[in-house]
């Protein structure tokens, strides 16, 4: 990562911005306000010079950085059927372009919406009701390139083992691939053994046997509940939620999102089948960097044996609320 | 006989006069959630057990037309003070930071009394608290669980089809650049124009008219443990960007202290996303040099719906951050040279005070 010392700033009609997130603050700075001598890329003010550039005749480059040259996935477009939107929010992207190569800096946000994706992949791999993994630092960071084909993270981070409480480090590589269209990331984990190896089977098939004989099993609650609460019964199945929807993180994860699960809203158990419980839910997630709050549906299915396995996903349509809301106090 | 009598008289009025002062300090569980009209409630009742310090300042309404309102709390003096900024809740589901806001005027209210590095601040500030700014948002995420997860405004979109604006890129600073949509569906829409939305301009007529006395300006969000500088725009860097960076960390060692939780300080554009339009950067386009968002607990685990069990720690873990900042500034007004190094001890002193034991 070379570091030229001039920039040049252009004013430039709707054009793409190129912006270079440099991860290596630089030490002093006197000026305030004005564009600072950041690194390499050209940056284009356009905003900044052309504050009347935002009239009423919005067009996509209000976010001014949009980059049109490929690599950009818009969310899904919108097709407007009364006050219901299908598809996600037609979301102009944030800073898409020239990312973070080299070193990183753990706490910035290219290493951690990267290791946020090992957080998913091990839940998807390893997670049950009894077991369920956070992220808990990023140690260390590189990213670089991989020819035309997309991005590569390297990453020593420590993982946290939610139930049981168990830290322990895990090297782990992410490839987020780059195309038309919009492929998941790859993940590999080593050295992380020892987390993996946390038996929870005792709990684990105390739940399945207590469920495999087609208890039906049914919350309306929302898991956890507006104050945060989750009944001691239910919690086993808010982490299965959580496991369910890794997947879905997991394979919707870019380099510009962050997801976490907001809500499991709600979450059915099927008929037993080829003696895995099955289940229904729909989840409420949270992407960090839109704030948007996709929903999904899932069909899947677990085992103390098999683990979980989704079978079917669906997304929900952006629900507007249409209702005037009318004053009370 | 008649000393008897007269002694259980008054052991009886004792016990009447006891209950009657229980009932009516019935102590507010500031470790709970309220509903905005409890909150209400919670404010006026401040400035009535506090009628010396604290006043109730309206300086707005909101688009849904309630009127937005802040605590002023400070001794009266004669000589001219400087000022706090602090607001809660410009982000409906954030239930945290309103949680937050009223835990820090409770904690002042008590600290001034006995702490004489409280009583100071007190003497030479004014705090300006808004325990909730987007009051149309925080009542309707509290009308039904669907609605729980609401982030902005209530103001109704151009087509009238879809609501709401996030408050926090509505601000006149690098307005709609970066990190915004111009699409009334999404979550970060930012208005319509700068300081489009009339719980914006309340805070920019308010703090704008008196942007001199402000040391600081801190706005409370969740979640992501995180402190965050100005800018969001990646071009542009704070002149005092060192010193921001060196308090915030001061923070954040102090929250550290507390709980042992980690928070992260950092410019938006580095640690977070890009944006722009914050209440942050505005604030500090108006040369209020301290200005910070905290966003709250926790990491993602239950995200914007945190546990009850979890206000008093985050409060008390946040209290210990802020205070860093304000002493950090109060001194550096008011003391001179030793500020640093007096703030910091401090700030250590009454962590320690606040959690109770965690020195470490």
């Amino acid at each position: 990562m070379g570091l030229r010392g001039v920039i040049v700033l252009v004013g430039l009609m709707g054009t793409t911005w190129s912006f270079n997130m440099t991860t290596i603050r630089p030490e002093a700075v006197s000026t305030d306000t004005f564009a600072r001598p950041e690194t390499t890329e050209e940056t284009t003010e356009q905003g900044r010079n052309n504050p009347g550039l935002m009239t009423e005749d919005r067009t996509v480059h209000v976010t001014a950085l949009t980059d049109t040259s490929g690599g950009v996935d818009s969310q899904t477009t919108e097709a407007t059927v009364g006050c219901f939107k299908k598809g996600a929010v037609a979301e102009e992207e944030a800073v898409e372009d020239v990312m973070a190569t080299g070193e990183l800096n753990p706490s910035h946000y290219p290493a951690q919406r990267a290791a946020k994706v090992v957080q998913h992949y091990l839940n998807t791999r390893y997670g049950s009701p009894y077991k369920l993994f956070g992220l808990k630092q990023v140690h260390s960071g590189n990213a670089e390139d991989v020819a035309d084909s997309g991005r590569k993270y390297q990453l020593d981070i420590s993982v946290h083992e939610i139930i049981s409480d168990t830290k322990e480090n895990c090297s782990a590589e992410v490839f987020f691939p780059r195309g038309v269209k919009q492929l998941s990331p790859q993940v590999q984990v080593s050295s992380c053994e020892e987390l993996l190896k946390i038996d929870a089977n005792s709990e684990e098939e105390a739940l399945y046997q207590q469920y495999k004989t087609n208890k039906t099993l049914r919350t309306e609650k929302r898991l956890p509940d507006s104050y945060g609460h989750i009944d001691p019964e239910m919690t086993p199945f808010w982490h299965l939620g959580i496991v369910a929807s890794s997947f879905i993180m997991l394979n919707e994860s870019t380099e510009n999102t962050l997801y976490n699960v907001a809500q499991v809203a709600n979450i059915t158990q099927l008929t037993t089948e080829n003696d895995q419980l099955k289940f229904d839910c729909h989840v409420l997630l949270h992407d960090m960097v839109s704030q948007e709050i996709p929903q999904w549906k899932l069909l899947f299915t677990w085992s103390p044996a098999g683990g979980v396995k989704v079978l079917h996903t669906e997304q929900l349509p952006h629900v507007h609320d249409c209702e005037k809301h009318p004053k009370t106090n | 006989m008649l000393s008897v009598v007269g002694l259980s008289f008054v052991a009886l009025l004792l016990t009447v006069g006891a209950l009657t002062l229980e009932s009516d300090r019935a102590e507010y569980d500031y470790f709970k959630y309220h509903p905005m009209d409890e909150i209400s409630s919670w404010m006026v009742q401040m400035e009535k057990d506090h009628p010396d310090v604290v006043t109730v300042v309206d300086y707005g309404r909101t688009y849904e037309k309630r009127t937005i309102s802040l605590l002023k709390i400070g001794l009266k003096t004669e000589a001219k003070k400087k000022a706090v900024w602090m607001d809660c809740g410009i982000h409906a589901r954030e239930w945290i930071a309103p949680a937050f806001c009223q835990y820090f005027v409770r904690q002042i209210l008590h600290a001034y009394k006995t702490d004489d590095k409280m009583a100071a601040m007190l003497t030479n500030m004014d705090f300006y608290i808004t325990p909730v700014l987007n009051i149309d948002g925080y009542i309707f995420s509290w009308k039904d669980s669907s609605t729980r997860l609401w982030r902005k405004n209530r103001s109704p979109g151009p087509s009238g089809d879809c609501y709401g604006v996030d408050l926090n890129r509505n601000f006149d600073a690098n307005w709609g650049t970066v990190g915004v949509s111009s699409n009334c569906s999404s979550n970060i829409y930012c208005g319509t124009g700068p300081i489009s939305e009339p719980e914006a301009q309340a805070v920019a007529y308010f703090v704008g008219s008196r942007k001199e006395d402000f040391l600081c300006f801190l706005t409370i969000h969740s979640y992501g443990q995180l402190l965050l500088i100005p800018y969001g725009h990646p071009n542009f860097t704070a002149s005092n960007y060192d010193e921001l960076m060196t308090v915030g960390q001061g923070a954040a060692e102090a929250i550290w202290r507390v709980h042992g939780k980690k928070y992260t300080v950092g410019t938006s554009p580095d640690v977070l996303y890009a944006n722009s339009g914050s209440s942050r950067d505005w604030a500090r386009m108006q040369e209020i040099p301290l200005t910070f968002t905290f966003e709250l607990r926790d990491n993602g685990t239950y995200g914007f719906e945190l546990p009850e069990d979890q206000i008093r720690p985050t409060c008390e873990e946040a209290y210990s951050g802020a205070l860093h900042i304000i002493a950090y500034a109060h001194d550096k007004t008011f003391n001179g040279a030793a500020a640093a190094a007096a703030a910091t001890l401090w700030a250590v002193l009454l962590a320690a005070g606040v959690s109770g034991a965690n020195l470490m």
